[in-house]
């Protein structure tokens, strides 16, 4: 597939949406609300749930099914309030020594006028740097559309992981094609240029992992997120964030 | 003194003061306030910080000027000013992009780092540089910043920044997104360890940069206008297919809603940080 068509399969209708993956990975999902600040922001669901034997918190950015919850939802595209929620269910799981377990879908934060009021920028900004030095592990998995800071604001993690037809970039193509040749109908070019596949991400060194989207989806990820999660137990919270620390530090190294 | 409040237009601003009037070199003696559309003497802009006279808009400052202008005459000596950028990800347009910017800036990226001396007190300093491609943070941006950070907490310094930025530099694609969580990490640190970070936000501090560092100073200040945000005010109206209230934004705005320490006048910020600066050495002893 080229990237245009895999930009195309990653917003597909038909995809399966985090809470799909929550309900089907995760035994006794426990929704829980609310930023404590302002509102309970329906684009991200958190909460509690076991995988096999171990209670994990869980976060998903979620953008519906059927237009009335899509619309509930707001497409998937959160408010400061959603990133502040999922930062205080994460600052629980360091607290109860929970692993972190996040699903990624969506086009961006939200842009609009409450959402600039309440401190998008600051929101993200906060998550990414409490991710940083979370005592616990965390893993990101790319589901759909990774779209951005408001991406990344559930992606500071210790393995960032992408379903093979999700995407993930910098800036929508549409965003740069309009902004880089002024010229919408350059969409294609664009997703090409801004190489934003899974297996591009993982030639980056971005991503730890491509999971493959057979009919064993769902079964393969909940062992993959298991035995990823079995690694960590044993070890304490600063090595766990030492190793996120590190792992974002080479990125991109600039020494080679 | 009475500040005049823009309107909210990022491009056309951008457009008319896109280099330091003081340093548009041939274009006459005399340069138009974006704010109060008079004609300024380059000569007394200059003598001015780049401050109108008349109407006190705060024109863009080159980040060597602000350096120059904050830290004690001599103390600065910079770090990592060989670092340039290489186009990575093979995008179309970029070397040349980057090869302007290098004549035009006179600089090899977008931030200036470095330790100097502000009011006798040691710090970590970084500016970021208007021309170079808006400010933009890309690979280098980011790794400058993060060894500064590194290199401030191992010395136990405070850092004081001065943000300018269109955000995230998509040229460098996924790489630059990284770098917010790269820097991130790394000015968490620096505040975990006990240490200052005082950062100033210019105009206009946007996306990427406003959504890693420039939010995460323990004292943040702007300048009088400066537009901050995550996404610009155009595509809002643009998503939003509404026209945004006067001041949208903006620094007044942004202090109003609680995101701001304070808003200080360029010609007052050596003396501000100084101030700030005597109040967190070490114990809150005075020095």
């Amino acid at each position: 597939m080229i990237s245009y068509e895999k930009v195309a399969a990653a917003r597909g209708r038909g995809r399966p949406t985090s809470l799909d993956f929550i309900n089907s990975i995760f035994a006794d999902f426990t929704e829980l609300h609310g930023d404590r600040r302002f509102a309970d922001d329906r684009a991200v669901v958190a909460g509690l749930a076991w995988l096999e034997n171990t209670c994990v918190t869980v976060i998903g950015i979620e953008k519906g099914k059927d237009i009335k919850e899509r619309a509930l939802r707001n497409f998937g595209m959160a408010h400061p309030e959603g990133y502040r929620k999922a930062l205080r269910q994460m600052k629980l799981a360091e607290k109860f020594g929970r692993p972190v377990v996040c699903f990624v879908d969506t086009s961006g934060a939200y842009c609009g006028i409450g959402a600039e009021e309440r401190g998008q920028g600051q929101a993200i900004a906060e998550n990414l740097v409490e991710m940083m030095s979370l005592k616990t592990p965390v893993i990101s998995v790319l589901v759909g559309e990774g779209g951005s800071g408001g991406a990344l604001a559930l992606a500071v993690a210790n393995e960032v992981w992408m379903l093979e037809d999700s995407v993930y970039s910098v800036i929508s193509p549409e965003g740069c094609a309009s902004i880089l040749w002024k010229d919408s109908s350059r969409v294609q070019e664009a997703c090409e240029c801004l190489k934003l596949t899974a297996d591009h991400l993982l030639a980056l060194g971005v991503i730890e992992k491509i999971i493959p989207e057979d009919a064993r989806l769902f079964d393969n990820l909940k062992c993959e997120l298991a035995a990823a999660i079995a690694r960590y137990s044993g070890r304490t919270g600063e090595e766990i964030a030492q190793e996120r620390y590190l792992r974002f530090r080479r990125i991109g190294d600039l020494s080679d | 003194m009475r500040f005049k409040k823009p309107s909210n237009t990022l491009e056309g601003q951008s457009k008319s003061d896109k280099k330091p009037a003081e340093e548009r070199a041939g274009e006459g003696d005399y340069y138009p306030c974006p704010g109060c559309k008079k004609n300024i003497a380059k000569s007394e802009l200059r003598e001015n910080l780049n401050v109108c006279p008349l109407c006190s808009y705060h024109l863009k400052l080159s980040a060597r000027r602000r350096i120059a202008i904050i830290s004690d005459p001599g103390s600065f000596s910079e770090t990592d000013r060989e670092l340039t950028s290489d186009n990575i990800l093979q995008f179309p347009e970029y070397d040349e992009k980057l090869e302007r910017a290098r004549l035009e800036s006179s600089e090899n990226e977008a931030v200036i780092t470095g330790f100097c001396e502000i009011g006798g007190v040691r710090c970590a300093i970084f500016a970021m540089e208007p021309r170079f491609m808006m400010g933009s943070m890309g690979r280098v941006v980011g790794e400058k910043i993060t060894r500064l950070f590194e290199a401030a907490t191992d010395a136990r310094l405070p850092v004081v920044g001065f943000t300018v930025s269109g955000g995230a530099r998509m040229q460098e694609g996924i790489l630059s997104l990284m770098q917010m969580a790269k820097t991130s990490g790394a000015v968490g640190r620096h505040s975990e360890a006990g240490n200052l970070f005082l950062c100033v936000l210019t105009d206009p501090t946007t996306g990427g940069v406003t959504a890693s560092f420039a939010m995460q100073g323990d004292i943040i200040i702007a300048e009088p206008g400066a537009l901050i945000c995550f996404t610009g005010p155009r595509v809002i109206e643009q998503t939003i297919r509404k026209k945004l209230p006067e001041g949208f934004q903006r620094a007044e705005f942004q202090l109003e809603r609680g995101f701001l320490d304070d808003i200080v006048d360029r010609r007052g910020q050596r003396d501000y940080i100084i101030k700030i600066l005597r109040m967190h050495t070490r114990g809150g002893v005075a020095v």
